[in-house]
């Protein structure tokens, strides 16, 4: 009896749960497709109910991490003892013997910056180390100009340039040094330093591929980094070598999807001085499709007839390089860097160049300064014959006379790069950390003799282990910054003092025994 | 800081003359301005009696309003002399950079009361809002997509020649990656990059422009627009071409020149140089100090010379790109946590501690924790006795960016630390920027002695990169004076309470008004929520007709939905401006329907008489009000009658 009340009640819910199902839309659909789905085999639909539950059953399983496979599950007093336990290492490590000294002897001027410079110690000294190279931070026109600037301006631009930060100023000077060089169009960076950092991510993106040259300067190489990119090297200053690796990646993306290639590299080497080829690397750059990003920080304002830069001095079509990188912090005494090229090239930056979105504009003072010095640079191309004279006199008292240095900068770089000559190092085998402190000796013999100079800074480069660049070490070498500010007679007796301070150190008793044999 | 709180207290009251009518000169929309207008006039003369009738006389001046007790009797003589026209021009001009100080009761100490941090109420808009943006999305990148289909077929090569192969080099922008600025950015370009002239100080001047090309190319039409700067990060107003810091600039061009032409680590070391580190130092309470010539780089390269392989950093979700750039060049691994979250923070650190570096569970080198002191798109505060609490207890270090907070906050501007009442000691690398509460450029970064001089030889930006200019480190230690009274005293103490006012005074009264504000109560930087991106373009269209300028951002600055317009307040602002702006908020407010507030994030009616905020609660029970929020939506009178007062008590 109980029984039967049961089944009438199953049979009721049954009906009821089946009208209720036939309401819902699609239910008619769903029927027909297990009817004939079901065509009397029962295995078929018994397989199909158990993908059906293993696909819900999947739906539903809780999700993994596969970052976390070697995670360790800890109890809390477990954690407690390890936090009590670590011990972790300072923030800093201490100073090494030669930063110790270097920053005890770091020369601080007394006010302004010029050919001949006032020190703490209140002797007045050669100036060799500063890229005052016309002694423009002199110049009283450019000056006035500033001060007018700041009378109408203030000093800060107090924004990014994406929000209110872009005053005319910038705009005249992206103008003026777009007409200066020739190109489209240009954008300026708030520091020199920062700008192709920024430039080559911006562009360069992963699986992109940049060759670049070994010796590239410190900025380039961070700007790699960030670039995520697929990056290669050829040796530096080598163009057949890097002719090879460029017919190499040709080769091995002949069948892939079209990627943005790039040559990076520097019109003036900041850590050898020597200049490079750029009419063969147009030739190259066109024959195998490649884009240049060519840093002009060292040679913008010092090369050709009028500073224009690498293209001009080896004639150049300044179109035909995609992206022109340049200081305006160096000769231009002024602040701040740019970037010049085509439109788009340059608008694409104000978007994606993340030192230039992300900070405050250049200060409008120094971005007049800048138009400033480039129009003085024009109107006076008399004061670029006087660099290149004091060049030549300059590096006529040091390279071929000097025993034991030899420059390896080109003839018309005002930055003169003197390295130890190879058979000295040899004969005395010296490393490195040797040369340095000997370098750093001669600064200082240099400088106590009223001429001061400096060392070129490879540190950052030889910490910097981020890039696998095939083991380019840069060589401990001294600085020598020529400026026209500088007389005939006191730019060949400041030659002198520098090679005979470096004799001095070079022949002194306690360095020569470092090395066995003596010389 | 109780001190100077009573200090300001002490001082004479004087009315301060209405000139709103003559700030809100020619607007398009002039039916809707004349109401906001007659409605402040109205408001005014009922507040004070009698206004003065003529706008443009001189109410007090910034050096007269601080010097302690002044006789207000030569201040009446001041203000009934007529000046003449150069005189007025002059004036005029002054003020244009830096606002007079319209009464000495406009003034705040920027403190923390006590208590943990507690963090800002998020408000939410009614879900219609939510799905409407991100519908407006969709129809935005529908159509957008569209276009590209069709206009890569039929239309102008020349505008899509960039996204194509040509000539057997690779497209320079990716089509994908371009997208956004294509065809979202593109249609609002103009509210962005808007050119300028002249200071960015309490009124900017815009040069006008207009596109003919939907923004592809602007043409300038040759007029200028002065408007109210609530975009400038120019907290403490040292945006000026006058006074005594232009003073010092000018001589030190005359003095120094331009540039040092060098890296510090070569021949870039100045005497001035090192004497701008020692005050930046002695600004911020550490022992040394050192200055870069960029902010973005002072962040960018310290990393690396901090942190390296085998490190951990771990950084706030929203911290500025600069540290991100920074803690990825240096090589250690970066967790995140989640934003001012001190029980994530924790979580994470004792996860890390226990579990070691991945893989080989070897023990970490070092911890650095990098948070922002005041976060630019937020505008919320770090929880700095929270981090600090943490820091020490799991042995880590600990890295402020101060960028937007040093100068901002803390009674005596030092950030913060201050604001805190946090000992500088407790924080190992204090970081900052010049730019924006100095008026300068560049950054900074003030640690215990022995770890600046390894920094010194260690951090490629000194070692490389151009030293800051003279004139800019001039600036720098001119304005590090006038706040800390050596120069022009009484200056500096004025323009920080001034700046704490303001905030405060602006901030309340959006939000009485019904927008949702976002970020900590005494921060200067104030976003409103406005949610679509319509109305992004339209809010900054809108405040640009009533000559304002703003900055407006959206994604990917932001989250997708959560598109913001931001004030940044300064001290050369006066209450006149504020007010300038609440009326303009109000009436854009209307028209564009950003009034979202649900009142859960305060902005609450005002409690009856005889109520206390203390016994409010009560109140609340007694009345069987519990729980029930009304959402604000205060008459612009009101909030501007009933602001200035309770813009001083704690905000509700």
């Amino acid at each position: 009896m109980d029984l039967h009340d049961a089944q009438v009640q199953l049979t009721g819910w049954l009906h009821e749960a089946a009208t209720a199902f036939h309401k819902v839309p699609g239910s008619a659909v769903l029927i027909r497709y297990i009817r004939s789905s079901y065509q009397n085999d029962p295995v078929r639909s018994a397989l199909e109910l158990i993908l059906v539950v293993f696909f819900i059953r999947y739906l539903l399983a809780p999700s993994y991490s596969t970052s976390k496979q070697n995670f360790i599950k800890l109890t809390e007093d477990e954690i407690d003892e390890l936090v009590d336990d670590w011990q972790p290492e300072p923030l800093v490590s201490p100073q090494t013997a030669l930063e110790e000294a270097e920053a005890e002897k770091l020369p601080i001027l007394v006010g302004p910056t010029g050919p001949k410079s006032k020190l703490a110690n209140g002797r007045t000294v050669t100036n060799l180390a500063s890229y005052n190279f016309f002694n423009l931070n002199a110049n009283e026109q450019i000056k006035e100009k500033a001060i007018q600037t700041l009378r109408t301006y203030g000093v800060g631009p107090c924004g990014p340039p994406q929000f209110y930060g872009t005053q005319d100023v910038h705009m005249k000077t992206e103008a003026d040094i777009a007409k200066f060089l020739g190109t489209e169009g240009c954008i300026v960076y708030a520091q020199a330093f920062s700008t192709i950092s920024s430039v080559i991510p911006a562009f360069c993106k992963r699986g992109d591929i940049i060759v670049a040259d070994r010796a590239v300067n410190y900025s380039i190489r961070r700007g790699l980094e960030v670039s995520r990119s697929n990056i290669k090297w050829y040796n530096h200053g080598d163009l057949d070598d890097l002719e090879r690796v460029m017919r190499k990646v040709v080769q091995e993306q002949a069948k892939k999807k079209l990627t943005r290639r790039f040559i990076v590299t520097e019109a003036l080497f900041e850590m050898t001085g020597d200049c490079n080829d750029l009419p063969r690397l147009v030739d190259l750059k066109e024959k195998y499709k490649f884009r240049i990003i060519l840093d002009e920080t060292w040679s913008f304002g010092v090369l050709g007839r009028s500073g224009r830069g690498l293209t001009e001095a080896q004639n150049v079509d300044p179109t035909q390089v995609d992206m022109i990188v340049g200081s305006l912090a160096g000769p231009l005494c002024a602040g701040g860097g740019f970037c010049a090229g085509p439109h788009d090239v340059v608008e694409h930056q104000r978007l994606s160049a993340a030192s230039f979105t992300f900070s405050a504009a250049l200060p409008a003072m120094l971005a007049m300064t800048a138009s400033e010095s480039l129009n003085v640079l024009q109107s006076n191309p008399e004061i670029l014959l006087q660099l290149r004279e004091n060049i030549r006199l300059l590096r006529a008292q040091l390279d071929p006379r000097s025993d034991w240095v030899i420059c390896t900068s080109a003839p018309e770089n005002p930055v003169m790069i003197l390295v130890l000559k190879a058979d000295v190092v040899n004969a005395r085998r010296l490393t490195n950390e040797d040369q340095e402190r000997l370098l750093q000796e001669c600064v200082e013999e240099s400088l106590a003799n009223g001429v001061l100079i400096t060392r070129l800074k490879g540190w950052p480069i030889t910490a910097n282990t981020g890039l696998k660049d095939g083991n380019f070490s840069v060589p401990p070498a001294l600085k020598v910054c020529v400026t026209s500010g500088l007389s005939k007679k006191d730019v060949e007796k400041a030659g002198t003092t520098i090679r005979h301070a470096i004799t001095k150190v070079m022949t002194k008793k306690t360095n020569n025994k470092l090395g066995l044999p003596s010389a | 800081m109780p001190q100077s709180e009573a200090k300001a207290e002490r001082r004479p009251s004087r009315s301060g003359g209405s000139r709103l009518a003559q700030l809100f000169s020619s607007s398009p929309k002039s039916k809707d301005t004349l109401t906001a207008q007659q409605a402040l006039q109205a408001m005014h003369n009922q507040q004070q009696g009698i206004a003065p009738p003529t706008a443009p006389l001189p109410t007090i001046s910034l050096s007269t309003a601080t010097a302690g007790d002044v006789n207000s009797d030569e201040l009446t003589t001041m203000l009934f002399q007529p000046p003449s026209a150069d005189e007025a021009r002059k004036r005029r001009r002054v003020e244009a950079q830096f606002g007079p100080l319209l009464s000495p009761r406009h003034l705040y100490v920027s403190a923390h009361r006590g208590g943990p941090l507690e963090a800002p109420v998020e408000d939410e808009p009614p879900y219609y809002f939510v799905l409407t943006t991100y519908i407006s999305y969709l129809i935005l990148i529908f159509c957008g997509h569209a276009r590209d289909f069709f206009g890569k077929r039929f239309g102008n090569k020349k505008h899509y020649d960039s996204l194509k192969e040509s000539n057997g080099y690779a497209p320079l922008n990716d089509d994908f990656d371009n997208f956004y600025v294509r065809r979202l950015k593109m249609r609002i370009d103009d509210c962005f990059a808007r050119p300028t002239t002249g200071v960015p100080g309490r009124f900017i001047t815009l040069i006008d422009r207009k596109s003919e090309d939907f923004n592809r190319s602007y043409k300038f039409t040759g007029t200028f627009t002065e408007t109210l700067n609530m975009s400038s990060y120019n907290y403490l107003g040292f945006a000026q071409s006058e006074g005594p810091c232009a003073d010092a600039v000018e001589e030190c061009v005359r003095k120094y020149g331009l540039t040092s032409c060098s890296p510090r680590a070569d021949s870039g070391t100045s005497d001035l140089a090192l004497e701008v580190e020692r005050e930046i130092a002695q600004f911020v309470g550490k022992p040394a100090a050192m200055v870069f010539s960029m902010g973005f780089v002072t962040n960018a390269g310290s990393f690396p010379a901090l942190v390296s392989k085998g490190c951990l950093i771990i950084s706030d979700e929203l911290n500025h790109a600069s540290i991100r750039i920074g803690a990825r060049l240096s090589g250690a691994v970066i967790r995140s946590f989640k934003h001012n979250n001190m029980a994530d923070l924790e979580k994470i650190l004792r996860e890390a501690i226990a579990q070691g570096q991945p893989r080989t569970h070897r023990p970490w080198r070092k911890i650095l924790i990098a948070v922002e002191g005041l976060y630019s798109m937020e505008g919320t505060m770090v929880d700095l006795p929270g981090v600090i609490a943490l820091k020490n207890k799991y042995k880590c270090s600990l890295y402020v960016d101060e960028a937007h907070s040093i100068g901002a906050l803390g009674p005596r501007g030092r950030g913060v630390c201050d604001y805190f009442g946090v000992d500088p000691a407790e924080v190992e690398i204090l970081m900052g920027t010049l730019t924006k509460s100095f008026g300068a450029n560049g950054g900074y970064i003030a640690a215990d002695k022995h770890i600046i001089d390894k920094l010194k030889s260690t951090n490629a930006a000194t070692l490389l990169g151009e030293a800051p200019a003279p004139s800019v480190l001039m600036q720098i230690s001119a304005s590090l004076r006038i706040i800390s009274g050596d120069l022009a005293p009484g200056q500096g103490e004025e323009r920080l309470q001034r700046i704490a006012f303001n905030s405060r005074y602006l901030r309340l009264g959006l939000k009485r008004l019904g927008f949702i504000v976002a970020g900590h109560d005494d921060s200067p930087i104030i976003p409103i929520m406005l949610y679509h991106p319509a109305k992004i373009s339209a809010f900054s269209h809108e405040m640009l007709k009533r000559k304002i300028s703003v900055v407006v951002v959206g994604y990917p600055a932001t989250p997708l939905i959560s598109s913001r317009a931001r004030f940044c307040v300064s001290s050369a602002h006066n209450k006149d401006d504020m007010d300038r702006l609440l009326a303009a908020c109000d009436e854009v407010g209307d028209i564009l329907q950003i009034k979202y507030s649900t009142g859960m994030a305060g902005g609450a009616e005002p409690l009856p008489a005889g109520v206390s905020p203390e016994m409010e609660k009560e109140w609340r029970r007694a009345n069987g009000l519990e729980g029930i929020i009304k959402p604000p939506r205060w008459r612009l009178e009101d909030v501007i009658a009933a602001g200035e007062a309770d813009a001083k008590k704690t905000l509700r």
